[in-house]
């Protein structure tokens, strides 16, 4: 009865690319693409055509001139002889430290946030509410800003800790048993060093300390250690109903190696004193990386708290009336019931917090803070001249720490995340 | 009608690759403002005034050539520009002219692509403390903080003295003056250090100027001087002639006063190349036969426009030292209008 016609067989017209289904997305498709291929032709030639016209060429070989600046933090040797490379290296590392410091600080405080958000008690969660939403409306630069403002305003000068001679008193005294010296510029805390200790290895990129790699090395040992022991006790518990005393055991193993081996090295520590104009035999942490790390932590915690408070939120309300009636208490709930599975909602938001604080680092140089965009895209390109260079290998560092994060974190939430089978 | 867009893109994009190098004088002619890179705010030599005005010493350079060019020095379209900025904004073409006080150097003038065509103040860095840290010479700030403005000479400067002296210091980097006019005020850096002149001028600003004093030691040989983009000769000899002619018209005795009488004829026949009563250089460099009377009209010769934005009589106070006219011991000397 019924029958389709069949369709006349006309062969392929031109036509057909615009008017037939089968072809119109092929032809858009690489329309698009010849115009983009086409937008970027452009872009480049254009860049060739005028740095021909200013009679500029592109290499990259000033990264191996001497820099002839110096750094105000410099987490590797580096002097005003060292090349622009390591001038480079210098501000990568200053800009990975500050991520990582802010990355850290800001999930603790995140999370801290998020749940008391969530609080019964109305005051604490009305005040969370007020942190959130001034912490997230105004512009980080200005919360870098100001921190800096209050560190720089609040706090004396190193020279105010100098008695005046006068009047047998100084302006300022160090805190915690004179060994803390907070001032406008850093606040000097002491350091340790070994007087027994081994040379530390040079190799090309920074000395490394082996001091330090032994006591790393033992602290490992002993926690895994601990961990042994405390595995070992749960053991014996399930299997007689009676858990042995391990507290002692515990303190001994974390503790006594430890102990041993910095007494056998000759540990010791210094107290930060006033030379001349500024405090040192200490460790001076600046304030423009403290200034820093606060304005991004304060920054970014406001939104991952947010984002804990929609993972918590997401779980079903079911789950926490199952746990307590179970008999398990708030806490409890919170811990081993509602967290672990909002982490599968929260993580892969908290990845794009953390690409963000990163790159929001960049704003180092408002503070002084001698991150990559200042060394590189900062004093380097100045000095130079090779904006286009400068900023094209900062944009690829940029872009491959972000992808670092991003491939790490993304292996974390595969780690978290629903396991179906 | 696909080959018609692949051409026309490719049309387009020729003639942008083409407008990146045209003839400057033409363009600000066409525009009817110059366009001039100035910084973004160092009292006596480029900074708004309550108005909104920009005056001083830089900012007279550009207003001298806009009448020089445009006969009216009110055509100038200040562009701040930072430390970090000025030279992009000189070579992208987004100032005709830098007056920036910026340092003639031999890497600028070559391998950044910029024409120094002039000094117009020869300075040195030095270094500004508190009077009251007891401090007489630079040599005596071993371990101190200094306060540093990225993207200068300066920075460079800096390392070399402390190196050469074999002392330590810790740099405090600022991207602005104004910032490190704060910083050195808080206390966060002992010393500020920069151009003598931009000490000076920084000082001037200060609630207590007297508290502070500028450090004796001149750490280096800082000509500052007007900049144009390297390639475009006619447009550098423009710049660089106004330049002169403001130098030129303090040694012929020519001002803002007695210009216009001069400019009717005198018994000089320099004053009468300079103003155009006799020959015409003007057409030399494409410009009207006025143009340095134009330019001298805009704020006077040489002298009066330094006594008016950063001499002894103004609160920044600077002695005419090595910028006094040749005559009067000084390096100003301007090759002859003939």
């Amino acid at each position: 009865m019924s029958s389709t016609p069949d369709v006349p067989n006309q062969g392929f017209r031109l036509s057909q690319l615009v008017y037939d289904t089968r072809y119109r997305s092929l032809t858009i498709q690489t329309v698009t693409l010849i115009l983009v291929l086409l937008g970027f032709g452009w872009l480049i030639n254009n860049t060739v055509q005028n740095l021909q016209d200013l009679g500029k060429d592109f290499n990259f070989g000033f990264l191996w001139n001497r820099a002839g600046y110096d750094i105000g933090q410099l987490p590797i040797p580096y002097t005003n002889d060292s090349t622009h490379a390591r001038a480079a290296l210098v501000g990568l590392i200053n800009t990975l430290w500050v991520s990582l410091l802010g990355c850290a600080a800001a999930t603790v405080l995140g999370i801290f946030v998020g749940v008391l958000r969530l609080s019964h008690n109305w005051l604490i969660a009305r005040l969370m509410t007020v942190y959130v939403e001034v912490f997230r409306n105004i512009p980080v630069l200005l919360w870098i800003l100001i921190s800096l403002a209050v560190l720089t305003e609040v706090s004396p000068q190193p020279r105010d800790f100098k008695i005046n001679p006068e009047t047998g008193v100084a302006k300022a005294e160090m805190i915690l048993f004179d060994t803390v010296a907070v001032t406008n510029r850093y606040t000097a805390i002491p350091a340790g060093s070994f007087t027994r200790g081994i040379d530390p290895i040079e190799t090309p990129l920074a000395p490394i300390s082996v001091n330090f790699l032994i006591v790393a090395a033992i602290v490992a040992a002993s926690i895994w250690a601990n961990r042994k022991l405390l595995a070992n006790a749960t053991k014996v518990q399930e299997l007689t109903g009676r858990r042995p005393v391990t507290w002692w055991k515990s303190l001994l193993i974390l503790f006594g190696p430890l102990i041993a081996a910095l007494v056998v090295m000759g540990f010791e520590m210094h107290a930060p004193e006033l030379k001349g104009f500024n405090f040192s035999g200490g460790t001076n942490v600046s304030n423009a990386l403290v200034a820093l790390w606060l304005g991004l932590t304060l920054y970014t915690a406001a939104f991952i708290a947010e984002i804990v408070r929609a993972g918590i939120m997401a779980i079903s309300k079911g789950q926490t009336e199952a746990a307590f009636a179970l008999g398990l208490r708030p806490n409890r709930t919170m811990k081993l019931v509602v967290l672990p599975q909002a982490l599968r909602v929260i993580v892969p938001p908290l990845i794009s917090q953390y690409l963000n604080l990163t790159k929001n680092s960049s704003l180092a140089i408002a503070v002084g803070y001698a991150d990559l965009r200042a060394t590189l895209g900062g004093t380097t390109l100045n000095q130079t001249g090779r904006e286009l260079e400068s900023i094209l290998l900062m944009m690829l560092i940029y872009l491959m720490i972000s992808l670092t994060i991003s491939g790490v974190m993304n292996l974390y939430n595969r780690s978290v995340k629903l396991k179906e089978r | 009608m696909k080959k018609s867009v692949l051409f026309g893109t490719l049309a387009v994009a020729g003639l942008m690759a083409g407008a990146a190098s045209a003839d400057t004088l033409a363009e600000v002619k066409a525009r009817g403002e110059l366009n001039c890179g100035v910084n973004q705010g160092l009292v006596g030599f480029a900074a708004p005034d309550a108005n909104g005005n920009w005056t001083g010493f830089d900012v007279a350079v550009c207003k001298a050539v806009a009448a020089a060019v445009l006969g009216d020095p009110t055509k100038v379209k200040y562009v701040a520009t930072s430390g970090q900025t000025r030279f992009t904004a000189l070579s992208s073409g987004e100032v005709d002219l830098l007056a920036r006080n910026t340092t003639w150097t031999f890497s600028r003038d070559t391998d950044l692509k910029l024409d120094f065509v002039g000094v117009n103040y020869y300075d040195g860095q030095g270094f500004m403390v508190r009077k009251d840290l007891g401090v007489t010479s630079a040599k005596e700030l071993d371990g101190a903080t200094v306060c540093i403005q990225t993207g200068t000479t300066t920075e460079l400067n800096l390392a070399d003295f402390f190196k050469a002296n074999n002392m330590s210091y810790q740099p405090v980097t600022v991207d602005s003056n104004a910032e490190g006019e704060q910083q050195y005020i808080a206390g966060a850096c002992d010393a500020y250090t920069t151009d003598i002149s931009g000490l000076a001028a920084t000082r001037a600003a200060f609630a207590d100027p007297d508290n502070h004093v500028i450090l004796p030691e001149v750490i280096s040989k800082e000509p500052l001087g007007p900049a144009v983009r390297h390639g475009d000769s006619n447009w550098g000899d423009i710049v660089m002639w106004t330049l002169n002619a403001l130098i030129a018209a303090e040694e012929y005795g020519v001002t803002s006063a007695n210009v216009e009488e001069l400019a009717k004829g005198t018994q000089n026949p320099e004053i009468n190349r300079l103003l155009g009563v006799e020959g015409d250089l003007g057409a030399m460099i494409g410009l009207d036969k006025e143009w340095a009377k134009h330019a001298i009209m805009a704020g006077g010769n040489y002298g009066e426009i330094f006594a008016a934005n950063i001499g002894e009589a103004t609160p920044i106070g600077l002695a005419r030292g090595l910028n006094a006219q040749w005559t009067q011991g000084g390096l100003l000397y301007s090759p002859p209008f003939r």
